[in-house]
Order: structure tokens, then C-alpha cells, then sequence
């Protein structure tokens, strides 16, 4: 029996895919060659993020899906947690000064503060800091609840998950699987890092590629962090296509009482091997940022692999050369907080509605990402 | 040519010994402060003096070949720090026993076998005066020994299989290991029982009596009744250390480290002995520790000890054999009752976390937060994920046994080690 | 030696780990879980289960059964 749709990918961005086009009556299959929501979505600190992004089409769907989140799980507790990002500098103020400016501009609430203030908000933060930018905006949410409840709206409207099966051919009859063929119209491409490898396997190949990330958790201590804690350098790394090692600080606490200390960004392939070189620099940054951690056990590290086009920019829409093959991948590290409304858009564009949101940026065939079957 | 042995214990020492015998510079990882392991607590042992024993040490990280090792007071901000590079090494990091959750386990006065052992031997302290042993297999009964050196009353000892088969198994037939248990039988005249385990603890704030149950042999309960105690201590078999293996690369099998017969892992250069290779006792460990310490060495192969692993191995396989966990234990939980001791995670936690189709190891720990508190999962990991697969038994499950000893950071340190380590070591 | 154990002083032999100590003072459990609160103290016994954990010298988390007595140790097992 045929679908509509199969979604490729049990991920957040697959599962808001799905939601999305569920939502608008569409039957949809949702496969995952492993169990749901298990890879980049189980390997991240669950960051809704509007900080860490300068004006731009990055930002506009940031904004746009800040906003729809809530409505999406509200029947769902997935750990939402307006906590507020505070973004410090310990040296020249200014960059952080004129992103914040520009930020403003496009409605990010960006309010700049005194190191004094800072202070009584995050107590235990160096007192080398010279300037300060909260911003109310940002939160967290469990990722995995937060695709495992997307996906349950999925089969609530009689939508079918399927863990376990992987793709292995896309051909006029549908979509072949390791379990058979499925008939459908549309297939959406939304397997995250692994999204390249799937394009190539569906006959569509796109510059996807994975950048390794990873965080250390700490043992649970006394509250000692209360907002997500960014060193100003943030924004440069995120932007970056440079293979070496990158570290930028964010440190925040988890419900749990353990204290997550991100993010690095390396593109070593699918490598899972630990780096002491980056355990070290994320340690580093994070003592200087918060002295009082220093004598904090570390009990774990865990890295994860993220999506990243060459321009750094999400891939959402329909692929020129394959039809009714969609993509809806290249997140990087910001996939949780872009699901909602990258799901949005891929369903006006996929149903033919008028997209909210402008979908030129994210376009398919746009300089360097169709890449040569 | 350098090679290091990770763990002080039986395999450990013959591994280095061994090792050093066969020409290698060999340096022997500890984290305690003298040799022997848990089987030779409160008897030190000693190694060759050419081996470079580096005691209160633990490699918290792998990086190829290279090790990374903190030295000093357990858990200390003040440890050191160094980066060894071995051509070889040998994974000798032991067990530690597993114990199957059950109402009450977490309160005080519960203890491990292994604890119970370990107070006793290495610091002549009795868990209790009145004491109940429980669990299966013959480790029970050396327990319930050193409790009765340091002057504990053991009440009884019940193992909840039979015990009785591996006698008339075949390849058990070992007349040595026969007679060292009738020794302890002996000795201890203490009730032995068999198909009967503690199954709930109860009390305050400290284990005041136990329920003790009469099994089937599926370990479901035929028959309970109270006992008063003030300690119990439990052990159903063992779980070996994986996680530098894992971090390593190397292939397991049936939850241990895979190896051929000269102790060699799938990864070059890796060897393992002892009871991260399977459950065998000392002197299989010993044995093992020794062929796996000369192959790592490039030495000779030697026969005898060769010889001494193969029948070792096959009594160890009737042994574990004889000692299953039967799926049984898994009623005796009640829907409040935790599996993570450390997150405080339920058996409904668990039940939860299934519904909502989180199936894979990551997924399943995320959703119910089991194994994500300080033990990392090393108490409550194998229980966790053998109640999952029973829950899930209509869906697809995607748990691994690599999966859950997945530490990298293998013993935690505190941030400002890993933050000063110094580049040379990186 | 001499340690220091939640402000009292005690006499402490080489080799005495600080949950040979504290179980030698007639205490089973020193530490509560964050959930709950309940009790907790020695389980492992082998530093595997950090049921056990206490701070020494100011230091938090430290495993009660692994980390050996040393002079003038003060160990604290209230929640800093």
C-alpha cells in the first residue's frame, strides 16, 4: 500500500518534517535504518538558539521557529527550559557589541549589560568579564523528547514509524528499503550528517558532510550556572568551515544538576575516536569562564556528528534533478531549534502553500551543494 | 619495546611478569596502592622489580596506543599526570560484581559480595553481625568466609540456582576446584540454599530484615518469608570492565573482550586476560595473563600455561553455565523500584521510556536517565537494558553490549586535570 | 595519624580508606540522593557505584571506599 510520503530520517528535523506534513493530511512513513531519534538528536545539548546567530535566512527561520516550538508539543512535557543565554566577553567588547546591534534590528531581544550585572545573574563567572548580552530568547528542551513527541503526533494521525529500515534505491516505483518498496509521491531526504550518503543512494547526491562535536558532562553539583553561558567567540566558530580543532565555550546546567561543557567542531569523517586535545581545550575554556569548576568531576564526554553544507547554510526544498525528492538537512549544530519551522517550510513547499518564510536561501540548487551523481 | 598492563590483579601481575620476561619494558597500571586485585586484597602482592609499577594510577583515556593516566589519592584534584606510549597492551582491568535490582537494594546495610569482601580483607570490618548472603555461584562462599573472619554471623548463603549441575557436568569434573568448595562447605557450616534468594529489603534508613523467597528455577518466586538481618550482601556473577577496550576498538563477545588463544583482541597491538575475557577465577587469570603478557612481548609462546588456560576455560564455561541469570528476577521489581541507583531511575521510568519507542541504547538512557548519573551506567547498565528488551518485546530493540560500556572517559577526573594536562601528552 | 571526620577528631591506622573509617565509627550511611533523599553509603565497595562519595579537604565527590586516609585529612559528608 502506498503513501504520500516517506520521510527518510527519525531525527528531530524528520520528525518535524513528518509533524509538518501529517499535519496538512498527508499520509507519511517515517524510516530510520537505527531505533528513533538516535543519532545527532541523541548527541546534543538541545540548544533553541537565537544568540549565536547574526541577521541573515539562518536567523529568520531561527526566529520563525522559536515562535512555533511551544505550539508543536504543548500536549508534550519535553523539558522545555527558558533559560536565557548569556553571551560574555572578557576582551574587547565591540564585536559582541555590533552583533548585538545588528540582532536588535531584526527583533532579537539582545540586552546588553553590565559586567556588574552579569555577575548577579551567573555569580560564579570570571570576574574578567567586560561585557555582557542576555538573551531571554533562548532555551533548551530534551532533543530526543522532543523528536520522540513530534513523532508520536506522526502515528497519533495514523502515520507509520518504521526503526530499523534503511533505504537503498529510490526508482519510479517508490522507495526500496531493506524491507521492500514502499509506493509514495514524495520522498523527503532528512537523514542529518548521514543526509550525503542517503543523497547518493537515492541518486541525488548533496554536499553534506559531518562535523564531529563534542560535550563533557560533569558530575551533578550544587546550582552553580543558571543560563546557557557563550563565550563571545561563539558566533566566529559556528561560521567557520576550517577542519582544526574549534572550541568555543558554552556551559549550562541540566536538570540532572550536571553541567554541560560544549563545543568543539572538527571534521574528522565519521570518526568516533576520542581527542584529549579537545577535551582539554573545552576544559580550559570552561575553568576560565567559571573558576569555580575547576575542581568539578568530569564523568563523561560524548560527541555526536552534525550537518553542514559548504555555505553553512540548511538545505530545504525540492532536489532539480530527481522528482518528488525533497532535502531537508544541513543544520550543523543548530538542528533542535531550526526543526520546527524547517518542518514548516518543507510542507508549503512540498503541499504548494505559500511559505511563511522566504525559501530562496535554503534552495537545493544553490552554488556547491548539488554535487555531480 | 613497551608494553603496559592495565589492572594489578592475577592476570595483571603474570601479564607484567611475563611481559618483562620476554624483554619487554613493561610497566604495570594500578589503581591501587598495592598489587593483588580484589582476589588478593589484604595480601600484597609483589611483581618483578623490572616492572615500572605505577600504583594509585588509572588510564582514563586511550588514544590509539597511547595511555592516559593520572596518578595518586583516589579522586584527587592533586593526582599527576602522564602519557604512555606502548607498542602493546594488556587489558587486565578485572570485574565487579553485578548485582540484579530488587525492592530495597538501595538501602543501607545492602552491600556487594564483592564490598562485603573487600571490607573484610582489606579493612576487618564486618558488613553486620547477622548476615545474609545471596546471589549465585561459588564466589558466595569465599565471601561468606572472610564475613566470618572478621566475626559477621552469616545466616545463610542462597543461591538462587541449584548449583548442583555443574558438579555433573563433564568438563567441570576439576578435582581441585571440587575440593577447595567442599573446603569452604566445610568450614563455613553455615546453611547453604539453594533456588531461594533475597528478593526485597526492607527497613528505614538501614536493611532491618529481608525477604527471602524459595524460586523456581526461571527465579520467579514460589515462596516468601522475613527474615531479620542487619546486612545482606548479593552478588549474581560479575560484570567485567570494559570501557578502555571499547574505547580501544576491540570486538566483544557475549558481553567480554574477544581474544584467541594468546590473549590478542581484534585491534593490533591490544591483548586482554582475566575476567574481562570471561569469568574463570585467579588462576585462569593468572594463566591468561601470562600467555597474553609473552605475546604482547613478541616471547615464546608458553605451553604450560597454555595448556593451563585451555582447561581453565573449559571450566569456567561449565561453571557459567551452571550459574545463569534466569529472566525470573526480573518480577520481583516493583514499578517504584529503582535500576539506577544513582539517577534514581525506575523500573516504570523504564517502562515509560519504551513506550515511547526509545529503543536504542542512547535514546533508552536519555529518555529514562538510566546509566547517565555518576556510576555511568557500570551498576545498572546490564540489568537496565535486559528489563528493556523484555519490555519491548513486541517492538524492535537496537541495544549492544559495546554500547553501554561506552566510556571515554574512563574513570572521571576533575576539570582542572584535564585542563592543565600538558601538551606533550595531548 | 590524626584525620578529622565531619569536625570530630579521629585516630586512623595507614591504610584505613575514609569508608573503613566512617563504617569503623558505627555509621552505615553519610550521603543522600539528590531525588529523594534517601541514604546512602558503602554499595560496591570497589569504586565502581560512587554510593559512597564524601568531600576531603574541601573537595566534593570523592569515593569513600577507594581514597586511602592520610594525615590530617578532614573528610565532610554533609552536602556542601
Amino acid at each position: 500500500m502506498g503513501v504520500d510520503v516517506v520521510v527518510v530520517g527519525a531525527g528531530v528535523v524528520g520528525a518535524a518534517c513528518a509533524d509538518a506534513l501529517s499535519a496538512a493530511g498527508l499520509r507519511v512513513t517515517v524510516l530510520d535504518r537505527g531505533p528513533l531519534a538516535a543519532g545527532t538528536s541523541a548527541a546534543g545539548e538541545g540548544n533553541i538558539l537565537v544568540s549565536d546567530k547574526e541577521p541573515g535566512p539562518e536567523l529568520a527561520l531561527a526566529l520563525s521557529s522559536l515562535a512555533l516550538w511551544p505550539s508543536l508539543v504543548e500536549d508534550f512535557d519535553i523539558e522545555w527550559d527558558s533559560k536565557g543565554g548569556l553571551v560574555v566577553a572578557t576582551g574587547d567588547p565591540t564585536p559582541l557589541e555590533r552583533f548585538a546591534a545588528a540582532q536588535r534590528e531584526v527583533g532579537v531581544d539582545a540586552r546588553w549589560i553590565t559586567p556588574v550585572e552579569a555577575l548577579e545573574m551567573e555569580p560564579h563567572l570570571t570576574r574578567r568579564v567586560t561585557a555582557a548580552v542576555h538573551y531571554p530568547q533562548d532555551a533548551q528542551v530534551q532533543p530526543v523528547l522532543a523528536a520522540q513527541a513530534l513523532l508520536a503526533k506522526v502515528r497519533r494521525r495514523g502515520g507509520v514509524l518504521r526503526p530499523g529500515v534503511a533505504v537503498v534505491g529510490l526508482d519510479a516505483r517508490g522507495v526500496h528499503t531493506t524491507e521492500g518498496v514502499i509506493a509514495c509521491e514524495h520522498v523527503v531526504n532528512a537523514c542529518g550528517p548521514w543526509s550525503g550518503e542517503v543523497s547518493r543512494v537515492l541518486g541525488a547526491p548533496i554536499a553534506i558532510a559531518p562535523r564531529r562535536g563534542m560535550v563533557l558532562v560533569t558530575a551533578p553539583l550544587p546550582p552553580t550556572v543558571h543560563h546557557k553561558v557563550y563565550d563571545a567567540d561563539y558566533v566566529g566558530a559556528v561560521a567557520s568551515g576550517d577542519a582544526d580543532l574549534q572550541t568555543s565555550t558554552v556551559v549550562e546546567s541540566t536538570a540532572a544538576g550536571t553541567i554541560l561543557i560544549g563545543s568543539s567542531r572538527e571534521r574528522v569523517g565519521f570518526d568516533e575516536s576520542i581527542r584529549v586535545r579537545v577535551l582539554r581545550e573545552l576544559a580550559r575554556k570552561a575553568v576560565a569562564l567559571f573558576p569555580a569548576l575547576a575542581d568539578a568531576p568530569v564523568m563523561r564526554a560524548y560527541g555526536g556528528f552534525r550537518p553542514y553544507a559548504p555555505d553553512h547554510l540548511p538545505v530545504i526544498g525540492a532536489d532539480p534533478r530527481v522528482p518528488g525528492l525533497w532535502h531537508a538537512t544541513g543544520h550543523e549544530g543548530a538542528g533542535i531549534g531550526l526543526a520546527a519551522a524547517t518542518g514548516a517550510l518543507l510542507a508549503e513547499l512540498l503541499t504548494g502553500a505559500t511559505p511563511q518564510l522566504d525559501p530562496k536561501p535554503f534552495r537545493v540548487d544553490r552554488p556547491g551543494v548539488l554535487l555531480c551523481a | 619495546m613497551r608494553v603496559v598492563v592495565i589492572g594489578g590483579g592475577p592476570a595483571g601481575v603474570a601479564a607484567a611478569e611475563a611481559a618483562v620476561r620476554a624483554g619487554a619494558d613493561t610497566v604495570l597500571v594500578d589503581s591501587e596502592p598495592t598489587l593483588g586485585g580484589q582476589f588478593h586484597r589484604g595480601n600484597p602482592q609483589r611483581v618483578d622489580s623490572r616492572v615500572r609499577h605505577l600504583a594509585n594510577s588509572t588510564v582514563w583515556a586511550v588514544q590509539g596506543l597511547r595511555l592516559h593516566i593520572r596518578t595518586g589519592p583516589a579522586d584527587s584534584p592533586t593526582r599527576t599526570g602522564e602519557a604512555i606510549d606502548a607498542d602493546a597492551v594488556v587489558i587486565a582491568t578485572g570485574a565487579h560484581d553485578r548485582v540484579v535490582p530488587f525492592p530495597g537494594w538501595d538501602l543501607p546495610g545492602v552491600y556487594t559480595a564483592g564490598a562485603a569482601q573487600a571490607l573484610a580483607k582489606g579493612q576487618g570490618i564486618a558488613i553486620g553481625q547477622r548476615v545474609l548472603v545471596s546471589g549465585t555461584g561459588p564466589f558466595l562462599l569465599p565471601v561468606a568466609e572472610s564475613l566470618k573472619h572478621v566475626g559477621a554471623n552469616v545466616l545463610g548463603i542462597c543461591d538462587a540456582n541449584t548449583g548442583a549441575g555443574w558438579l555433573r557436568h563433564p568438563r567441570a569434573a576439576n578435582p581441585t576446584k571440587i575440593a577447595e568448595l567442599l573446603g569452604y562447605a566445610i568450614r563455613l557450616r553455615t546453611s547453604w540454599q539453594p533456588r531461594t534468594a533475597v528478593v526485597a529489603a526492607h527497613g528505614d534508613d538501614k536493611v532491618s530484615a529481608v525477604t527471602v523467597a524459595k524460586l523456581n528455577p526461571d527465579w520467579t518466586i514460589r515462596s516468601q518469608r522475613r527474615v531479620a538481618v542487619d546486612a545482606v550482601c548479593v552478588g549474581h556473577g560479575f560484570t567485567p570492565r570494559l570501557e578502555l577496550a571499547v574505547s580501544a576498538g576491540c570486538k566483544l563477545a557475549d558481553g567480554f573482550i574477544a581474544v584467541d588463544h594468546t590473549g590478542a583482541t581484534s585491534v593490533p597491538g591490544w591483548y586482554a586476560a582475566g575476567e574481562v575475557t570471561g569469568i574463570g577465577g585467579a588462576d585462569l587469570a593468572a594463566a591468561e595473563g601470562e600467555v597474553a603478557g609473552t605475546a604482547a612481548a613478541g616471547g615464546p609462546c608458553p605451553a604450560t600455561a597454555l595448556a593451563k588456560v585451555r582447561s581453565g576455560r573449559r571450566f569456567a564455561a561449565a561453571l557459567a553455565a551452571a550459574h545463569p541469570i534466569r529472566p525470573g528476577w526480573q518480577t520481583w521489581l516493583a514499578d517504584d523500584t529503582l535500576v539506577c541507583r544513582c539517577e534514581e531511575v525506575t523500573y516504570r521510568a523504564l517502562r515509560e521510556a519504551i513506550d515511547l519507542d526509545a529503543t536504542g541504547t542512547r535514546t533508552f538512557k536519555l529518555t529514562s536517565r538510566v546509566g547517565l548519573g555518576l556510576c555511568q551506567g557500570r551498576m545498572c547498565g546490564r540489568s537496565a537494558v535486559d528489563l528493556a528488551t523484555t519490555l519491548a518485546a513486541q517492538r524492535r530493540t537496537f541495544f549492544t553490549p559495546a554500547d553501554l560500556q561506552r566510556r571515554p572517559i574512563a574513570t572521571p577526573l576533575r576539570l582542572a586535570e584535564l585542563a592543565s594536562l600538558p601538551e606533550e601528552d595531548l | 595519624m590524626r584525620v578529622t571526620i565531619d569536625g570530630v577528631q579521629h585516630s586512623a591506622t595507614p591504610g584505613q580508606t575514609v569508608a573503613g573509617a566512617l563504617l569503623a565509627d558505627g555509621r552505615t550511611s553519610w550521603r543522600t540522593t539528590r531525588g529523594a533523599g534517601k541514604p546512602r553509603g558503602v554499595f560496591c565497595g570497589i569504586g565502581v557505584c560512587f554510593d559512597c562519595l564524601v568531600t576531603v579537604n574541601g573537595v566534593a565527590d570523592v569515593r569513600a571506599c577507594q581514597r586511602l586516609l592520610a594525615e590530617g585529612d578532614d573528610i565532610r559528608t554533609e552536602e556542601p
